[in-house]
């Protein structure tokens, strides 16, 4: 297998203003019945990108992808393709093939067949039909079971039959909704890496809907958080997860604490927020922000460190409180340090001595501290 | 060979004839089995509505006003002076009609009842078999819905008559020494009617039963509720919707019945199924017939509605 | 629903299925009897069988039987899977309320009541009555039940496998042909059974819309019942009998082989 570390590793094409996007959603919006699923909404996927949707269910990802493939048409607004207005153009004349949730194998064809349907309907010569069900059988390594039938296949290898099936056709855009889903955790975690090197063999643009966002964080270049038909953030998921943008998307990624208070003060890329209990703490940002605004310092748990003995120096921020809880999980011990306003703030420590000659017990005081740049101040 | 959007949809626009095409077929599949049953179902009981107002005539065919399209408007309209009312007077006129009606109802409750009594337990012993036996179980009960009805009426007439098999039977073991009477009785229809329609009973029953969960009868006598009570108070309210569905496959095509009462209730027996089978075969009198059909429709028309309320509703559970 | 079955289980098994089978068992047993007297035992047979085959009212009227059952199914089936179609697929369509009650509505009607209004129908539009008619009749109530058998498949039917087909480049059309309609087969094929036993088993029905010339066997058997119970009667119920046990055993144990042979290979794709 090749490497595809440095192709990666410069792929940025929303970064650079002459970029085209491949996947336009302009203004979208889909209505069923008296229920927004999707609410004017904008997004643009470039060429080659592994993008996911990443939401709750029933944020409107799935009609979201649903859309795309034709199998709903928007209420208003419209989707491009490569420049192309996709409206009115049915499911079976679109570039664009998808990996179904439940796979959606034809229980009455063989694992062949069913790789081979979408060429047939392309009206494909026999002779490359059968050479690209070849090339497909080997790309998911199932050579040995072209003449089973989906039932007598493990849930892996239907897995693998649906991916094969839906890239047997060369796609422009392949969407994949909950590819993973139906798989155990073991088997899940190998498969995102494979569908990753797949994704850059193959040169495609894949469009991923998941609820797990292990799974979203994984394999995307980028990721669309979404919640009630509406794109919270779009970015890279270090971005996502260490730059939320609101209190939304810093609470769905992850674990954070949320210092809620008022900005006290401010200079050039520092304010001083004050707690509902009066302690201030001091923290970068460089964004506008009025003083006597209502504002959220979200944290991370691992950016918090927690010690029994007042942290000296440093210029950190330092509040004492009660050990509430606490859970040893072998890598990482996870405390809930109850602070003395009544505030219980979770913070986690990477457990790298195998012996602690002191450790933070139940009901012990203990302090915590934060530099100025381990959180993010939000407004929304 | 990438697809590509010019290939695929700019150069060729969505072709007229498929977008025409997939429109008539999806419309047919509605159309066709629709008109279908609105020729062959629905206008059927509208001429027998028109007929049932009509006079008795000997002719053929054997009532008057008959249909005539060619008199036009003013012949329909002397056709619509010439109905009556009066084979639904004839049918209040004739006490044997009201009985006739009554006692068909009747029957048909005390078979129900008995349908359900047996069916009951053998739907609820159905369930809780182990799946291996279940599914043979379940084969033999839909076994004689597949035999001929007629045959299996037919294979009671040799059990029940006095010189019959039961009643050689009866003697033979010494309960009795005089046959008994059972042929051309209620009894007989009762026994022909349950039989028949047992697994019209059985299998919705064991539809109900077999879904429930058994833990939940674990999670009662957990709580404290001792197993003839968790029945009661669990297991029976749940299979309460099977039991409908089962005692109205039962009930509604038994008041109608003609072949049972025919066959083992003899000449004496009430039934409308039969009185209207009479009126038009024996006594060919095609309008009190038509009555006689509208009003026994009349009857079941609520017990229908139920039946159809609940498939409804069967149906939207399943989705 | 599982567990151990109690005595009391047995006893209602037992008691039902003597019930349910004990008169057709007697029916078949008597159909062997040597004696003339239908009641009375005299001793091993098959003469009844063998005077049937010289009968040849019997033997036209099952040869009517026959052809009408299979026109009558066929038709009924195609019919009755459009509607199943149409119910499930378009939830919505101006006169859904009356096309639901006409569907369900003939399960449950007095079979008196639907013969004699198809009857009346036949003599208004001046159809002469005969095999066709009967066929016509038989058509419109089996139809219904074909259309609640497929639907029932259709309901549990995985959307997602037309979406699938769909979004390979198949055309609605060829997505009907080739997935839809394979998958849903075995209901059609037990609709078409379902149709062709009702048909066969059919007496009043038939009894109003046939003409002369056209008496189907339930008929004949029916007018010889009602002069008393024969020997013949016995026979010709045990082949009939005998005729569609073996077809719905036969159909059953492949539907049984069928999931058996899907089990072990399921069984064996989670080995392996």
């Amino acid at each position: 297998m090749k490497s595809f570390g440095s192709i990666r590793r410069n792929f940025a094409p929303w970064k650079d203003p002459a970029a085209k996007p491949y996947i336009e959603f302009r203004n979208v919006t889909k209505i069923f019945g008296d229920f927004t699923a999707v609410d004017n909404l904008s997004l643009n996927i470039y060429e080659r990108e592994f993008f996911a949707l990443l939401g709750a269910s029933g944020c409107g990802k799935s009609t979201l992808l649903r859309m795309l493939a034709g199998f709903e048409e928007p209420t208003s607004g419209a989707i491009l393709l490569d420049g192309q207005d996709l409206r009115g153009i049915p499911p079976y004349r679109r570039p664009v093939n998808m990996m179904f949730q439940s796979y959606a194998l034809f229980p009455h064809m063989t694992v062949e067949a069913n790789i081979a349907f979408g060429l047939k309907q392309d009206g494909m010569p026999k002779p490359d039909i059968e050479a690209r069900v070849k090339e497909m059988l080997k790309l998911v390594r199932l050579e040995q079971f072209a003449k089973r039938k989906p039932h007598q296949l493990s849930g892996g290898q239907r897995q693998r039959v649906a991916l094969a099936r839906s890239v047997a056709k060369r796609p422009k855009v392949l969407l994949l909704d909950e590819p993973l889903g139906a798989l155990d955790k073991k088997l899940r975690e190998a498969t995102q890496f494979e569908l990753m090197d797949l994704q850059q063999d193959l040169g495609l643009t894949f469009v991923v809907v998941t609820h797990d966002q292990e799974e979203a964080m994984t394999m995307a270049d980028r990721i669309a958080i979404m919640d009630k038909g509406q794109v919270m953030q779009v970015a890279t998921p270090a971005e996502v997860y260490e730059a939320p943008s609101s209190r939304f998307v810093a609470d769905f990624v992850g674990n954070v604490n949320m210092l809620e208070g008022e900005v006290a003060s401010r200079d050039e890329n520092r304010v001083v927020i004050t707690g509902a209990s009066g302690a201030q703490i001091t923290v970068e940002h460089s964004g506008d922000v009025q003083p006597g605004t209502h504002v959220a310092f979200a944290i991370r748990p691992e950016k918090i460190k927690v010690s029994s003995k007042q942290p000296v120096g440093t210029g950190a921020n330092a509040m004492q409180g009660e050990v509430w809880d606490l859970a040893y999980l072998g890598d990482m011990t996870v405390y809930h340090i109850k602070l003395d306003d009544g505030q219980v703030v979770k913070a986690s420590s990477l457990n790298s001595a195998r012996i602690h000659d002191d450790p933070l017990t139940w009901s012990d005081r203990a302090w915590i501290s934060f530099t100025p740049d381990a959180g993010v101040v939000l407004t929304r | 060979m990438a697809q590509t959007l010019d290939q695929t949809a700019a150069a060729q626009p969505p072709r007229e004839g498929e977008g025409l095409a997939s429109f008539i077929r999806s419309r047919m599949v509605i159309l066709v089995p629709y008109l279908w049953l609105l020729v062959f179902f629905l206008i059927p009981f509208a001429i027998v509505f028109k007929i049932s107002l009509s006079q008795s005539a000997i002719s053929m065919p054997p009532y008057a006003p008959t249909f005539d399209v060619s008199a036009g408007f003013s012949g329909l309209l002397d056709n619509l002076r010439e109905l009556s009312f009066d084979n639904y007077l004839w049918l209040l006129d004739d006490a044997l009609y009201f009985n006739a009606y009554l006692s068909s109802v009747w029957i048909a409750a005390v078979s129900t009842f008995f349908a359900l009594l047996i069916g009951y337990p053998m739907a609820y012993a159905m369930a809780r078999a182990p799946s291996s036996l279940r599914m043979v179980l379940l084969m033999l009960v839909i076994l004689p819905f597949w035999t001929s009805f007629l045959i299996r009426v037919y294979a009671w007439i040799g059990i029940l008559k006095p010189e019959g098999l039961l009643n050689q039977f009866l003697i033979w073991v010494g309960i009795i020494d005089t046959p008994l009477q059972i042929m051309n009785t209620h009894t007989a229809i009762y026994i022909g009617i349950v039989y028949s329609y047992l697994p019209f009973m059985v299998l919705p029953l064991y539809a109900s039963l077999e879904k429930m969960d058994f833990s939940l009868i674990e999670a009662a006598q957990d709580l404290g509720c001792p197993p003839i009570s968790a029945f009661w108070k669990i297991t029976f309210p749940l299979s309460l919707p099977g039991a409908l569905a089962g005692c109205l496959l039962v009930f509604i095509p038994a008041v109608g019945e003609f072949v049972i009462p025919d066959l083992l209730g003899g000449s004496q027996t009430l039934m409308i199924g039969k009185t209207l089978w009479n009126e038009f075969f024996a006594n060919r009198d095609w309008p009190v017939a038509s009555a006689v059909a509208i009003v026994l429709l009349l009857i079941l028309v609520v017990p229908m509605m139920f039946f159809q309320r609940a498939q409804a509703r069967a149906q939207e559970q399943e989705r | 629903m599982q567990g151990k079955l109690s005595r009391f289980n047995i006893v209602s098994l037992v008691f039902g299925f003597a019930f349910l089978y004990l008169p057709i068992v007697l029916l078949v047993i008597y159909s062997f009897n040597a004696s003339r007297l239908v009641t009375v035992w005299g001793g091993f047979s098959t003469r009844w069988y063998v005077s049937l085959f010289s009968n040849q009212q019997l033997i036209d009227a099952a040869w009517v039987t026959f052809r009408i059952a299979v026109i009558s199914a066929t038709v009924a089936t195609v019919l009755g899977t459009m509607a199943a179609l149409a119910l499930t697929r378009y939830t919505r369509f101006r006169g859904r309320f009356l096309f639901s009650g006409m569907v369900f509505a003939p399960l449950v009607m007095p079979e008196v009541i639907t013969g004699l209004s198809l009857l009346l129908l036949f003599v208004a539009i001046g159809l002469d009555r005969g095999m066709f008619t009967v066929t016509l009749a038989h058509v419109t109530f089996s139809m219904c039940f074909v259309a609640v058998v497929v639907q029932s498949r259709l309901l549990s039917f995985d959307r997602s496998l037309e979406e699938a087909a769909m979004d390979l480049g198949a055309t609605p059309t060829r997505t009907f042909f080739h997935v839809t309609l394979p998958v849903i087969m075995p209901a059609i094929v037990s609709g078409w059974m379902l149709a062709f036993t009702l048909s066969l088993d059919d007496l009043v029905i038939a009894s109003f819309t046939s003409g002369p010339g056209a008496t189907t066997l339930p008929m004949r058997i029916y007018s010889q019942v009602r002069l008393g119970v024969t020997p013949e009667i016995n026979a010709v119920c045990t082949l009939l009998i005998a005729f569609v046990t073996v077809g719905v055993l036969t159909a059953a144990i492949v539907n049984k082989r069928r999931d058996l042979q899907r089990q072990r290979d399921e069984h064996a794709a989670l080995r392996g």
